[in-house]
């Protein structure tokens, strides 16, 4: 599993792509209450916002860290929001067929950051 | 509470139509409705005990004091009421003839004159509301733009600190936003402003005093920085109470301009709106003005298209009794009245942040609010600014403005208005400091405020992950 | 003079004290000199009697009319006394947004309900709170279809002038197609087919349209389903107490002026405009929202929900950057549905239609005709030698504010519940003698 400097993480699944939110993102946001993805289909670009999410008080972007094409969504997320604030890191948002990646960082870098 | 669908019986009803006294004529079949349409079924005295109800779990000025910064919630004067309430007022209808509706242009256009006093500019009076008087005021500076052929000035220059509807406002206008920083105290980043400047700047949109309550001290520097790269300067006139007859924005080097009505000229905010946002300018930019404005021609008032006006933003005129109000308002006030009401409203907010400095302490004076952080409070005792508000709810008196601007942490921004008096700011204080004290012995009780209300804290999380958003009349 | 600042003379000399100030402009200190106003360029503050005085004089400069045969956007209907007592109360009135939502369950219930009856009118799933009126509720509701792909607003040649001018105001011209006519007074169904492509984002009508006439709203509703553009409807909410609704005409959005639900002609606002959708587009919906939930206890409680659509969260993102909206507007409405009720709706509404079909008789007996062959609800545009202005003067001498002249020949004629037969034979007879 890779990240990036927005709190985004990107992990190789087959010859796909997971992408989601980092725990810490999920927390600083709260309660998460909506999501809106892209399209199956729709290109991503590396650094370029592709998602969002909302909680009650604020909404961010969500930047894909790959540039490519999205493979598959995840239903499950749009009906049970709260699954990213339980589980950051299983709850994916994009599955991407990858073209190029974007600046990536370790764990251990990302760790660094938000410490 | 019941809802009113809750008090409807089949057959119960409060209304009789007008007998009908020509045949009755019978639309074709294939333009009838054949879904039904469900209303309440209700009588008389249960609508009245209904809004009653409703009315009793509602607070406005009237009920008590309402310090709510950025939001200008004085006492609305009885007087205007009854003036908006005249018969030849409100039966007027809008597409009668010019020379049948001197009064009601006469009243606009005495209104712009009273604005063009205490502001400096030219008024259109059209606009429903802040906001919208905000986009009129921005599509004016696009359309100064592009009738000089400049059609590469399309970026707006932002303070961070700045109302969320500064930003929206100028996305909806079409012009991309750039973010700059604040200093700490809220002011404008000097240096983050030249280096945003360039010929690509359409213009720069501030609130003075900004929303942290303090005069920006350096306007003429600000206001020739962005002058001198080609841009115009807006005023977002929500602050305009602190200053009304003290500093004109137009002599501060502004060029456009909009002013809440229901804020400063003490119309109502009616639980959200009608409010009314009359957008201004200075005379080079006058033609631009939304149409209609009225005019005097010899000793009528007519109404008149701007040369190059951006257009009508809404139909009709504004909202034209929220006009009569403000019109009687500075009637009242006059001249001095104008002057003492800002004077009152800053004394207030400097007399109630002295007595807060137990619990803050700023330095320095404000204008007409202040902002306190609760970022010690809640790192000593875990008690947010967001639980301190709603303890005052169990006092009667409604919370600050919470967590705006973004720039200060666990931020509550006060806002008394000149209409309160010294003994309900004295009571204030006692009871805010109160309040922090007890966060340091039972900060529990404060996380659960408040107790006395009609709910307790609602679960806003649940209403946007399931959005419930009308009554389900199959459930009843 | 009246100041409303509660402050004696003591009380601003104790509170300038504990602010180691002696004088009131020492308040003003930050503000540079050359920004001070030497003396503000008004008249001295008047007591209340003398203003009271001076704006009644004003009011009565203004011509009452107690027949009025004009609407063209804005209609004379009966308030029901109980509508016009119950939303004066102060805590209405004073109340401000109820973000604080347990001191505004009263407020916020309003909204509620308000939404209900306004989805109830329009057969639609979701309500917001309101917006100034019904022409800029139709230039946000554009706002909502649109997308990168799609642009085009394709507008019924029949929307009010007003309405047109707003949008035109809101949108880039060149995304605003006017559609063409037919021989009724309608929007022209085939040829409309030949404007719809991949870069439409959405259709607008207004239902009935300016001209009084019933759209083939149905059709268009389908029409637009076929090309995958959405349909905004405008509708005047009395009519829909008779016609077809927007959800019977597969409408995406309903948009409209909600004046005539209990609210004075007073010159043309504050108005109201309603806005409703469906639920896939509640997320697109601009403006308060007024949602149920529970508090901590688990009782029901009502909260404005999905803010983070709202500029005060999405700042330059939020794609609609309304604040103040005419809340007070939407609860006088929905008290005066609430006393309607189904039927008192229908009764007005059957009320007008008729009321207008036997002007429309008496005229056509005098020797007018109409300009528009399809039916009509209660507004009719008629056509004659009688010189417009003339016609109205007559009117006008005699207390009644006739129809809207269009030009020399044409009038533009409204007629609701307000009038009885017996006015009605008078405007006949005046016409008959005055110019016939």
């Amino acid at each position: 599993m890779k990240f990036t400097s927005t709190h985004e993480w990107v992990k190789k699944e087959g010859n796909l792509s997971a992408v989601g939110i980092t725990e810490y993102a999920a927390g600083e946001l709260g309660d998460i209450v909506f999501v809106q993805l892209p399209e199956v289909g729709d290109n991503v670009v590396a650094g370029e916002a592709f998602a969002e999410v909302e909680s009650v008080k604020a909404v961010e972007s969500v930047l894909s860290p790959v540039t490519g094409i999205v493979k598959a969504i995840n239903e499950e997320i749009i009906d049970s929001p709260e699954l990213i604030n339980e589980d950051a890191y299983s709850a994916w948002f994009v599955k991407v067929q990858v073209e190029q990646e974007g600046e990536l960082i370790s764990q251990q870098e990302y760790l660094d950051l938000i410490k | 509470m019941l809802t009113i669908y809750q008090r409807s019986k089949i057959g119960a009803k409060s209304f009789e139509a007008p007998f009908i006294t020509v045949p009755k004529y019978a639309l074709d079949d294939k333009y009838l409705g054949k879904e039904e349409t469900i209303l309440p079924s209700v009588s008389e005295i249960d609508i009245v005990r209904h809004y009653t109800k409703l009315s009793q779990n509602a607070f406005g000025v009237d009920n008590g004091f309402y310090p709510l910064g950025s939001c200008t919630m004085k006492y609305n004067p009885k007087l205007n009421e009854i003036t908006a309430s005249l018969d030849g007022f409100t039966s007027v209808h809008p597409l009668q003839e010019e020379k049948s509706v001197q009064g009601c242009l006469c009243l606009m256009y005495e209104l712009s004159q009273q604005l063009k006093a205490i502001t400096g500019m030219n008024f259109s009076l059209q606009p429903a509301a802040g906001a919208h008087g905000e986009l009129a005021g921005l599509m004016i500076m696009k359309a100064y733009h592009e009738s000089r052929n400049d059609f590469k000035r399309t970026k707006i220059i932002i303070p961070n600190s700045a109302h969320g509807t500064n930003p929206a406002s100028a996305a909806l206008a079409g012009m991309e936003i750039i973010n700059i920083p604040s200093l700490d105290d809220g002011s404008v980043d000097i240096i983050a402003l030249k280096n945003a400047c360039g010929d690509d700047t359409a213009g720069f949109m501030l609130t003075n005093p900004n929303t942290l309550g303090l005069f920006e001290e350096k306007i003429m520097e600000i206001n020739k920085i962005v002058h001198k790269c080609g841009g115009l300067m807006y005023y977002d006139g929500a602050n305009l109470n602190a200053i009304m007859g003290i500093a004109r924005p137009l002599d501060m080097g502004f060029d456009i301009m909009h002013i809440n009505l229901h804020k400063t000229f003490s119309t109502p905010h009616g639980g959200g709106g009608p409010g009314s946002g009359p957008v201004g300018c200075a005379d080079f930019l006058q033609q631009f003005l939304p149409s209609p404005i009225v005019i005097k021609e010899n000793d009528n008032y007519i109404f008149h298209k701007p040369s190059k006006s951006i257009g009508k933003v809404k139909n009709f005129y504004g909202n034209f009794l929220v006009m009569v109000k403000a019109y009687t308002y500075i009637l009242t006030l006059g001249a001095e009245g104008i002057v003492g009401a800002a004077q009152k409203a800053v004394l207030n907010a400097n007399y109630l942040k002295e007595k807060l400095r137990e619990i803050y302490y700023t330095k320095g004076s404000c204008m007409h609010e202040f902002v306190l952080s609760m970022q010690k409070v809640k790192e000593d005792t875990k008690v947010t600014a967001l639980d301190i508000a709603k303890a005052m709810i169990d006092k009667n008196i409604h919370p600050p403005t919470m967590y705006f601007p973004a720039i200060v942490q666990e931020a509550l921004m006060f806002e008394p208005t000149e209409t309160e008096s010294k003994t309900t700011l004295d009571n204030a204080a006692k009871v805010i400091i109160d309040i922090v004290k007890k966060a340091y012995v039972s900060a529990d009780e404060l996380h659960s405020a408040p107790k006395k209300a009609y709910i307790t804290r609602p679960d806003e999380t649940l209403a946007a992950r399931n959005p419930k958003l009308r009554i389900d009349l199959a459930k009843g | 003079m009246s100041t409303y600042t509660p402050h004696t003379q003591k009380e601003v000399q104790e509170m300038l004290k504990e602010l180691n100030l002696t004088s009131l402009h020492e308040l003003y200190k930050p503000i540079p000199k050359e920004c001070l106003l030497q003396k503000l360029d008004l008249p001295s503050g008047l007591s209340q009697f003398e203003v009271e005085k001076m704006v009644k004089s004003l009011a009565q400069k203004n011509r009452l009319y107690p027949i009025i045969l004009r609407g063209a956007g804005a209609y004379h209907h009966y308030i029901p006394p109980v509508v016009r007592e119950m939303s004066k109360r102060s805590e209405f009135v004073t109340a401000y947004t109820p973000y604080q939502a347990e001191m505004s369950q009263g407020i916020l219930q309003s909204i509620f309900e308000y939404q209900t009856m306004i989805c109830e009118l329009t057969g639609l799933d979701v309500s917001n709170a309101s917006h100034y009126d019904g022409a800029t509720a139709a230039a946000e509701a554009y706002f909502m279809c649109k997308d990168k792909k799609r642009s085009k607003l394709i507008v019924s040649p029949f929307i009010k002038e007003s309405t047109l001018e707003v949008l035109q105001t809101y949108i880039n011209n060149s995304d605003i197609v006017v559609a063409p006519q037919n021989d009724f007074g309608k929007i022209d169904l085939e040829k409309l087919t030949k404007l719809f492509d991949d870069t439409t984002a959405a259709i607008y009508i207004e239902q009935p349209a300016k001209n009084g006439v019933i759209e083939d709203a149905k059709k268009v509703g389908e029409l637009a389903k076929d090309y995958g553009v959405k349909f905004i409807m405008g509708v005047y909410p009395i009519a829909m107490g008779l016609i077809k609704k927007p959800s019977e005409c597969l409408a995406d959005i309903a948009v409209g002026e909600g004046q005539s639900l209990g609210l004075n002609l007073a010159f043309g606002g504050p108005y109201l405009g309603f806005m409703a959708t469906k639920t896939a587009l509640q997320r697109k919906l601009p403006g308060r929202i007024v949602g149920e939930t529970v508090d901590a206890k688990g009782s029901k409680a009502y909260v404005l929900t999905l803010q983070a659509r709202e500029q005060h969260i999405r700042r330059e993102k939020a794609s609609s950057n309304i604040c103040s909206n005419q809340a007070h507007c939407a609860l006088t409405a929905a008290m005066y549905l609430a006393t309607m009720g189904q039927k008192g709706l229908k009764d007005v509404a059957l009320a007008c239609v008729s009321n207008a079909h036997y002007l429309k008789d008496q005229l056509l007996s005098l020797g007018f005709s109409l300009k528009y062959k399809g039916e009509f609800f209660n507004e009719f545009v008629t056509v004659s030698d009688i010189d417009s202005k003339m016609l109205l003067y007559e009117l006008e001498k005699n207390d009644i504010l006739g129809g809207l002249p269009l030009s020399s020949k044409e009038i533009l004629w409204c007629v609701t519940e307000t009038v009885t037969r017996k006015d009605l034979d008078r405007v006949v007879e005046i016409i008959k003698g005055g110019v016939c």
